[in-house]
């Protein structure tokens, strides 16, 4: 049967002895919990009250004004948008390109252990070490513009115009591409090889074989690569911060510039209420692709 | 799966070679670079960042991409390495953030991550959903509380600001913790049985078998906070004590060493990848997949 993802999964065969052994777990569990209850559960906490309050120090409640003052803001509504939609736009993409390519690196093909490596190389190479190649590619006198110049076309000023976000994209799928690859390596290894047999003797095409086993039985490996893809695409941020600033092209203004501007202009009351909006768009989006994954999974059973 | 004859498995391993070289292009370029003169890169590429469409002889501007110096030299690193002492200066202070991130997070996850795989308490499952849904955050969100936390600890533009909180992050107590779920309880039992406590257990019986995991821990780490730019911007506001990612992104019109320093710098990365690949692949794969 399917193999579960198994985060939420308990240990199995836990025995009794273990049941008395709450409290070495929580000594155990002691320094990290500490750790992060100091820079993370508190913090998060704390932020969602400031959120509610005219001020951080000594500041009256204040109900909904921060969110109503945010919602106002038409650079919030702009970041907001650009977020949205370039997870929208770029995760679906990687997920075709990734599996495509995780699909023929599966076949026997020749040079796959380097092929692989080639692919994965992208995800170690430090972001600040790459801005340079970039902007000599999406220069107005760079190297893309010099191509299309072969061809006629005219200049695209890249990184100032609506095109930003394509190149935000291409950096993104270079980096990110390789890391979904060996995912859904790691998931196409784990079909059975005799199901295709199987399928083929009972006269199953080369599509019926795809969308009815291999697509089947990636369900929970796409689900992993999409919620990844997802954060993935939410940290694309320091490629854009890094190679065009605080205030980027309207076009690739992302909520993290904004939450970033906020914090320089100490403008917290936005700041807090921005990200308390975030956790929760992305705890939504998270949670129901859990619940999503679950019902087709007992679905399928 | 159908048998490919030798032309289409040709045909198929010049393709994603093809898509391989795409994916290479900017380390293997950035390497070629780094052995070109700066004046050569000055003519080469003096045209970035100018709004000029026409030269004053009339000719169209564009860079000159070059894959090939003139002539080799190792003249960048020399004047990086000799004449730029702050370089090293940045470069010591990445792997001062670093290692202790490494270090700390493997130790501090280790236990945490044998109590959520292999003990019961209570509210063990929705404490890890906690860890799980923080691990999913961009680090904007938690800017404002934490700079107040970091200030109230005194850590404020310190790198301890950077280091703790990275220290803490869940991310090693997740993936530790799939490894760990692997190991069956009868090592644990057996180890029970021969009077070991679970400080003995967890030393003795269940690091050893989960040195693949540490091993893949230890890298992922490294790529990603040899990568961090936020969090020293922010916290760290001293120039000089900033590690060289925030640093390099200025580099940009510094041909005499802008391709070495981009090169020193993601090297640390790509050789411990090349020597490591396994490890990383199976951590990777790990933290996805199985489970």
């Amino acid at each position: 049967m399917m193999k579960k993802w198994g985060i939420f999964r308990a240990p199995i065969g836990l025995t009794r002895w273990m049941r008395r052994d709450a409290a070495a777990a929580w000594l155990f569990l002691a320094p990290s919990a500490a750790g992060f209850a100091t820079f993370y559960l508190i913090p998060y906490v704390m932020g969602l009250m400031y959120s509610f309050m005219s001020s951080t120090t000594g500041g009256r409640f204040a109900g909904l004004a921060n969110y109503r003052e945010l919602l106002a803001s038409s650079s919030f509504r702009k970041a907001a948008y650009n977020t949205f939609y370039f997870s929208a736009v770029s995760v679906p993409l990687m997920l075709a390109l990734s599996l495509g390519l995780a699909l023929l690196l599966n076949r026997p093909i020749y040079l796959r252990k380097w092929l692989r490596t080639s692919y994965v190389l992208p995800l170690v190479v430090p972001v600040a070490s790459v801005i340079i190649i970039w902007q000599m590619m999406f220069d107005w006198n760079g190297a893309l513009n010099y191509v299309l110049s072969w061809s006629g076309i005219k200049r695209v000023d890249w990184m100032k115009t609506d095109a930003a976000r394509n190149v935000i994209l291409a950096v993104y799928l270079w980096k990110n591409v390789g890391y979904n690859v060996i995912l859904f390596l790691a998931g196409l290894q784990q079909i059975p090889k005799d199901y295709y047999e199987t399928a083929q003797i009972e006269g199953a095409g080369r599509f019926r074989q795809f969308f009815g086993i291999t697509l089947v039985y990636l369900t929970t490996t796409t689900f992993f690569v999409v919620i990844m893809s997802i954060i993935n695409s939410f940290k694309v941020f320091r490629e854009t911060y890094l190679m065009a600033g605080d205030y980027p092209h309207a076009s690739i203004y992302m909520l993290q510039h904004y939450m970033n501007n906020m914090f320089v202009s100490l403008d917290i009351q936005k700041l807090t209420a921005a990200a308390a909006l975030m956790v929760c768009g992305i705890m939504i989006i998270v949670l129901g692709l859990f619940r999503l994954e679950y019902r087709y999974r007992q679905f399928m059973e | 799966m159908r048998v490919m004859t030798t032309i289409q498995k040709g045909l198929l391993t010049a393709f994603m070679v093809m898509i391989g070289l795409v994916l290479l292009f900017p380390i293997m370029i950035t390497f070629t670079n780094s052995l070109m003169a700066g004046q050569e890169l000055r003519i080469n590429y003096g045209v970035i960042g100018k709004l000029t469409d026409v030269t004053s002889t009339g000719a169209e501007t564009f860079i000159n991409l070059k894959w090939l110096p003139d002539k080799v030299t190792l003249e960048q690193y020399g004047e990086l390495l000799v004449h730029s002492p702050y370089y090293l200066l940045l470069f010591w202070n990445s792997v001062g953030l670093v290692v202790p991130i490494i270090i700390g997070q493997t130790v501090v996850a280790a236990l945490a991550a044998y109590a959520f795989a292999k003990l019961k308490f209570r509210g063990r499952d929705s404490l890890f959903l906690v860890y799980l849904l923080t691990m999913l955050m961009p680090f904007q969100v938690t800017l404002v509380p934490n700079y107040i936390m970091a200030d109230k600890l005194g850590l404020l533009h310190t790198s301890g600001a950077v280091i703790l909180p990275g220290v803490f992050a869940a991310f090693g107590v997740f993936m530790l913790r799939q490894f760990m779920l692997h190991i069956p309880y009868a090592y644990i039992e057996a180890a029970k049985i021969d009077g070991a406590g679970h400080l003995r257990t967890f030393l003795t019986v269940i690091l050893p078998m989960v040195k693949p995991g540490l091993a893949a821990l230890v890298i992922l780490l490294f790529v990603d906070n040899w990568n961090m730019v936020e969090q020293p911007l922010i916290f760290i506001d001293n120039p000089m004590k900033q590690p060289l990612s925030v640093f390099l992104s200025r580099l940009s019109g510094e041909w005499d060493t802008v391709f070495a320093a981009s090169m020193l710098y993601m090297s640390p990365m790509v050789l411990l990848f090349l020597y490591a690949e396994t490890y990383f692949i199976e951590g990777v794969q790990l933290s996805g997949i199985k489970g």
